[in-house]
């Protein structure tokens, strides 16, 4: 399976390397190197790659390429899944994923690799097992252990692993025992000129923040489960309750999880809470061009949109902008042509407009495409596909706990082309 | 003295002095110094210096009593204990030492060092009783390889979800040719397969792949182990990736599937799938992952357009998506274009066009055009449209457009001579060679349509040879050759002028040319025969290129894999095996049931916590299963008020198992017991033959109606359901579910029926006797009728060993028909067939409840097995379905109007449901 794993910064160096079977030279990092040349961004290296003797799976995240050296026959999403694994769980330790925090760490990171994965093959992924096997970092322990000469090694097997619910650690305690579900959902759409839907869907996600003592037993359940045609569940939900009784029901992981995903398919009709009147136009004459946008409330079911943003990646032959905004704040970037108009809330009574004119770059043609739109805002308190919790009710455990739930639609891939 | 301590602080290159100082810590008798000794050097791996000189000072320090310092050690030795064998094999009693420390992850180290020692392990045991199993380095001497196949074997029947995976990727390592070891194995390993980790899952359904290719039929022919579906089935849980290898199964399952049995079965698992990619193609955030599945749906839609088409608004492309994100999606947007949705896609393609990326907007004209190719009916749009492109700005779309352009033209050059006079002009500004060569290509080739402008292009093209690229050098000679052979007149000296340069050129390619076609075409006394045929050749009839899918060959590798996505064959690939000519023998896979003795409950209850039950059931009865589940409820009384409250439902079989879990605790210690067990309850679930169909899942939407009540029964009640599950002894046979619960206090015996009476034509399968249904027990059966497609009834008699009940059960119109997948055009087609007298329409209006699409699918659905059919229109929705007996097939479209104004329109050859189905839906949609 998984023979190296490199992890190669922005620039191009290598600063960790870590084998599995037999070593593997670094210099098979120059065949990536070369494809990562001939790439303008970083995103557009091919994932994949092939060399004489091995095969390069990569994946990019957080500025840090995570490069596998394999070879043999593997399926390759099972390889970046897995690499993304360890980014979540480099992030899951240190709080963030980035070079210097992984060099800082360097020896916790090589324990945790050691870990994940055995001959190649992954081996102990899930966060809580591996917390239990090696203690992340914090400053109490590190003052602690060079007091005492402690250890951040756990030196018992952890629980979690041998029994069936390998994702929940035995024995935890809480003086607050209180468990919070929040009902996340994006719409991904896309609007054109005229403002008619193109493809419009939503994609949910349950996020849950469960601490709890013991091995409490939760049921989940919906007023309007019949939404959701399509779901993929965290592991500890028991899949046939959901397909009996469409209702959830798992022990759930200590602290913070993904209990579920979701998407309402695009065959139900998505509401789209704003409106959006543009006009981008570029003279034909004299190295200018105009941009009006106007925002308005669509469907927005009585709540308020906030956090309401708009970017525009201009053409690269407008040099700078001169704009008015009624409202908010707008900046451009030069180098990068991207045009970022904060709003802030939406105001129906009195609706944001960004106008005012471009200037070009004299003597460049006139631009053939014009820039799209994409959209940014917020709803609190709103599922926009309309799913509510019912109830949460808790078995297993004597206590009460403390619930909640909180609703939030936010925009996805939110694109207005012009 | 801080300052040295720190691991940061190492410089790049290392002096030996520097490495004595590292060992002296390591010499020291302090932890806390070895400590910060082996974080240095740990430091110094990761950042691939080397580090094994220091090999004598570590391994020293692998008795230390400090866990951190000795699971370092350990670390370091997995990393060189490979480079210095000789001196890692002296400390081996050190190891072996530490192995009496009860610390199990470290002796998990010692194992891995002792397997790249290659030091034979006598530990095996000893690491597996604690379930650390994983994989070991397995090149070991084949003397060895029999010993750890009987490790194998042995772990292979251990029952629990923690070791199957690994040990399954043990077996396809070690011995992947042992097939027989799995034989025993493969139900269980079906049953775990859904509680197993995510990467286990992986590996293990690639094996049982592997293992259904060998051993079963090819399920298009005949019917297949379904049991083998099932655990797939019921996988579609959460582990994405191994979702992913579903899809080749499914590959291997592969349509026709309509006359197979498991139809119904198999259109679920595949719409999932599909969800499942299309998911991954958008939730997922991570390009890479993107890049994945969309090569496969790539290679998916070639064969299996329909399967995507509906979903095809799911490949549209964001200005934002990564440029090779955007080329795949356009080549499955290209795949997917037909008929009836390429003026969609063309529009699509317009907004492409304008896009910043001009990769991108490349690969979109090359889209068209093979848009353009395929079907036919949008050539001249897609022509019209490219050639607008020409005036473009950019050059390399005009280039691009060319090359397109050039292709289609092969197609029908006569009706487009004014396109080729076009693109001649275009050669004073066009500068990218593709695009030059392939304009000169085409003014050769149809001199004829031009014959005024050929020679002038190529008077311009002589001006400017010598600087020209070489393919356009190569294509000016060609051009010149054509012209000379068809208007030698005008163009001989030209030619001869032409031929000359390119003799003194520098590239011996276009020199070799020029006089191989110089002998060819210019007659001289030495010139061979061939030059008479000289026109033929040049001027000889080219065939229209066929521009295909480049994914188009990529379906002989195994989706998902790696060699698929290269499409190379990747070292260790192995192809699927064939499916056999003659099953082998599937008794071979029967497990010997261990004699099932009765006990008290209390032992039961016992017994039950010694045993780790499964997390999620392992069967498929839902009822009686989901107490195993509550194997790990503490208190099962909690949840029955719940569950009670929740009868609103109505699912009788929950009322019945709440009654009966009172009264004994029998059947639901029996379904925490393991798998062997549970094989066992399979068999006692009487059915009429229908193997595991019987065990599907009891949807909470079934309606189940009264067959005998308490009272009348003395104790007895019985209810039915139509399960909407195939019959598999007989397709044309209504699936009827009874369940039977005794609430009596004495044991009824020899349940059967009798004495059928039925009208003309009907037909029933009985279900098999229940010899023993003990007091307070339930249990469930399945029988078919053939109802003819008529709402008659099926009287008989149901008896026990002391009473007699006359029964009776009338089927609703919509229980009489099964679902059928069709795609819309396919729906609009059939549908304009079923007119006039077929066709029944009504107004309604809708009740405030149900004024969502969503309410009306779930209503029409719950009144008839129909199932959805995909539509472009949000007004409207449409069903399909056939009735079970004559296959006719019934559609239903409700389309919707404003204020909960509504039509309904069924289609159907027979009038007579017809009538009773517009009646049924009617009634679900107003109430």
């Amino acid at each position: 399976m998984i023979d190296s794993l490199f992890l190669i910064n922005h620039s191009g160096d290598i600063f960790l390397e870590k084998h599995w079977k037999s070593v593997i030279s670094r210099s098979v990092c120059d065949y990536f190197f070369e494809a990562k040349e001939k790439a303008v961004d970083p995103e557009n290296v091919a994932p994949v790659l092939q060399t004489p003797h091995h095969y390069l799976i990569s994946i990019y995240r957080d500025k840090i390429f995570f490069l596998s050296a394999i070879q043999t026959e593997v399926p390759p999403l099972f390889v970046i899944e897995f690499l993304h694994r360890v980014g979540d769980t480099f992030l899951d330790y240190f709080g963030e994923c980035s070079e210097t925090v992984i060099k800082d760490n360097v020896v916790i990171v090589y324990e945790l690799l050691e870990e994940m994965l055995d001959n190649g093959f992954p081996l102990a992924t899930e966060s809580n097992v591996l917390k239990e096997m090696i203690k992340p970092p914090n400053i109490l322990r590190s003052v602690v252990n060079t007091l005492t000469g402690g250890s951040n090694v756990g030196n018992t097997l952890p629980t979690g692993q041998l029994s069936n619910v390998p994702w929940r650690r035995a024995g935890v305690k809480y003086t607050n025992n209180e468990a919070y579900f929040d009902v996340i959902e994006e719409i991904d759409a896309i609007l054109d000129k005229s403002g008619t839907t193109v493809f419009a869907e939503i994609q949910g996600v349950i996020e849950a923040c469960v601490r709890l003592t013991g091995m409490p037993d939760l049921t989940l359940s919906f007023m309007n489960p019949r939404l959701l045609d399509d779901v993929s569940f965290h592991p500890c939900v028991r899949f046939k309750r959901w397909e009996s009784e469409r209702v959830l029901s798992f022990i759930p992981p200590d602290g913070n999880f993904t209990l579920m995903s979701y998407q309402v398919s695009s065959q139900n009709l998505v509401a789209i809470p704003v409106y959006v009147k543009q006009n981008i136009s570029f003279l034909e004459a004299g190295s200018c061009g105009r941009l009006d946008i106007t925002i308005g409330p669509k469907q927005t079911m009585g709540k308020t949109v906030e956090g309401l943003m708009v970017t525009v990646h201009m053409p690269k032959a407008v040099l700078t902008v001169n704009l008015t905004a009624t409202q908010g704040t707008h900046t451009y970037d030069l180098a990068t042509k991207v045009l970022v108009w904060d709003i802030g809330k939406l105001n129906p009574q009195k609706l944001p407009n960004l106008r005012g004119s471009l200037s070009m770059q004299p003597g460049a043609p006139k631009p053939e495409e014009y820039p799209s739109l994409n959209i940014d805002l917020k709803i609190q308190q709103l599922a926009i596909s309309g799913l509510k919790v019912s109830r949460l009710d808790m078995y297993g455990e004597k206590y009460k706990p403390f619930k909640g739930v909180k609703y939030l639609t936010k925009a996805g891939k939110f694109q207005v082309r012009t | 003295m801080k300052e040295e301590t720190r691991p940061c602080v190492i410089p790049g290159c290392f002096s030996a002095r520097r490495h004595d100082d590292l060992k002296e810590m390591l010499d020291s008798n302090k932890d806390s110094l070895k400590l910060e000794a082996m974080k240095r050097i740990v430091a110094m791996i990761a950042r691939g210096k080397n580090a094994s000189d220091l090999f004598p000072a570590v391994v020293k320090n692998v008795a230390c009593k400090n866990i951190e310092v000795k699971k370092l050690v350990y670390v370091y030795l997995v990393r060189y204990a490979e480079e210095q064998q000789d001196l890692a094999l002296l400390s081996i009693s050190t190891f072996q030492r530490g192995l009496k420390v009860q610390l199990i992850s470290i002796s998990a180290f010692f194992v891995k060092v002792s397997t790249v020692l290659k030091v034979k392990k006598q530990s095996y045991r000893f690491i597996f009783s604690h379930n650390k199993t994983s994989s070991f380095d397995f090149s070991l001497d084949p003397e060895q390889k029999d010993q750890l196949i009987e490790v194998i074997e042995k772990l292979l029947a251990d029952k629990t979800t923690l070791v199957a995976g690994s040990v399954v990727m043990a077996f396809e390592e070690v011995c992947p040719e042992r097939i027989d070891l799995i034989h025993k194995n493969y139900r269980k390993l079906c049953n775990l397969l859904i509680d197993v980790e995510e990467w286990g899952q992986v590996v293990i359904i690639n094996m049982l792949t592997r293992y259904a290719r060998t051993q079963f039929l090819n399920p298009n022919i005949n019917e297949t182990d379904s049991s083998f579906l099932f655990p797939c089935m019921r996988l579609f849980k959460s582990h994405s990736i191994a979702l992913w290898f579903l899809s080749e199964l499914f590959r291997a399952v592969s349509l026709p599937i309509e006359q197979s049995h498991d139809a119904a079965l198999i259109y679920t698992a595949i719409r999932k799938i599909l969800i499942c990619c299309l998911t991954h193609v958008h939730v997922s955030c991570f390009s890479e992952v993107q890049y994945v599945v969309l090569q496969n749906v790539a290679t998916m839609t070639i064969k299996r357009r329909g399967m995507f088409e509906p979903y095809l608004k799911s490949f549209y492309i964001r200005s934002t998506d990564p440029t090779q994100i955007k080329i795949l999606k356009l080549e499955v947007l290209t795949n997917l274009a037909n008929e009836t949705n390429i003026s969609t896609i063309l529009r699509e393609f317009q907004t492409y066009i304008k896009s910043m990326d001009k990769d991108f907007v490349a690969a979109t004209i090359q889209a068209i055009g093979r848009c353009a190719t395929n079907i036919g009916e949008v050539r001249d749009t897609c022509l019209n449209g490219l050639v607008q492109l020409l005036s473009n700005r950019d050059e390399l779309v005009v280039a691009e457009s060319v090359v397109v352009i050039k292709k289609l033209l092969q197609m029908q050059p006569e009706k487009h001579s004014d396109i080729i006079k076009h693109m001649a002009k275009l050669t004073d500004n066009i500068q990218v060679p593709m695009a030059r060569a392939s304009i000169l290509w085409l003014i050769g080739e149809y001199c004829e349509h031009v014959p005024k402008i050929a020679p002038d292009v190529l008077r311009k093209m002589a001006k400017s040879f010598t600087n020209e690229e070489d393919i356009v050098k190569l294509q000016i000679i060609n051009l010149a050759a054509k012209l000379y052979l068809t208007n030698s007149k005008q163009t001989k000296l030209l030619t001869q002028y032409v031929l000359n340069l390119a003799k003194y050129d520098q590239n011996y390619d276009i020199r070799d040319r020029a006089r191989f076609i110089r002998q060819l075409i210019v007659p001289t006394e030495k010139s061979g025969a061939l030059s008479k045929y000289a026109k033929k050749l040049f001027l000889a009839l080219k065939p229209a290129p066929v521009l295909e899918s480049p994914f188009k060959d990529r379906d002989h590798f195994q989706l998902g894999s790696l060699s698929h996505l290269l499409n190379a064959k990747a070292g260790g690939y192995q192809e699927l095996p064939d499916w056999p000519e003659a099953a082998p023998d599937p008794s071979v896979r029967n497990v010997e049931v261990p004699e099932w003795t009765k006990c008290s409950s209390r032992e039961k209850r016992k017994e039950k916590k010694v045993e780790k039950p499964f997390y999620s059931d392992s069967e498929g009865e839902s009822g009686a299963t989901e107490s195993a589940d509550s194997g790990n409820f503490s208190e099962e009384e909690v949840r029955k008020p719940e569950r009670k409250s929740k009868q609103s439902k109505s699912d009788s079989e929950s009322e019945s198992e709440s009654e009966s879990e009172s009264e004994s605790s029998e059947s639901e210690s029996e379904d925490s017991e393991d798998s062997e067990a549970e094989l066992k309850k399979k068999k006692k679930v009487v059915s009429g033959g229908g193997g595991s169909f019987s065990v599907m899942t009891w949807r909470p939407a079934l309606k189940s109606y009264e067959l005998l009540h308490r009272i009348t029964g003395e104790g007895l009640s019985v209810e039915y359901c139509f399960s909407r599950q195939p019959f598999i002894p007989d397709a044309n046979m209504v699936a009827v579910q009874v369940h039977f619960t005794n609430n009596s206090t004495s044991d009824t015996k020899s349940l059967h029926m009798e004495d059928v009476k039925l009208q003309s034509g009907m037909r029933v399968k009985e279900f098999p006797e229940i010899e023993l249904l003990p007091a307070g027990e339930t249990a469930t059966a399945v029988m078919g009728i053939d109802f003819c497609d008529s709402t008659q009834t099926a009287n008989f008699q149901l008896c026990t060993h002391t009473r007699k009940f006359f029964v009776s059960i009338q089927p609703p119109v919509g229980e009489l028909m099964r679902p059928f997948f069709m795609t819309e055009n396919e729906f609009k087609k059939e549908q304009g067939q079923l007119m006039g007298m077929n066709e029944i329409t009504e107004k309604l209006t809708l009740d405030v409840k149900c004024r969502n699409e969503h309410a009306i699918v779930q209503k029409v659905t719950t009144a008839a097995n129909l199932s959805r059919v995909p539509c472009g229109s949000d007004k409207e929705c449409r069903f399909a379905g056939r009735t079970v007996t004559s296959s006719s097939l019934v559609l239903v479209t409700v389309a919707t109007k404003d204020q909960g104004a509504a039509q309904l329109t069924v289609n159907c050859e027979k009038m007579v449901i017809g009538t009773m189905l517009v009646k049924d839906i009617l009634l679900a949609l107003t109430q």
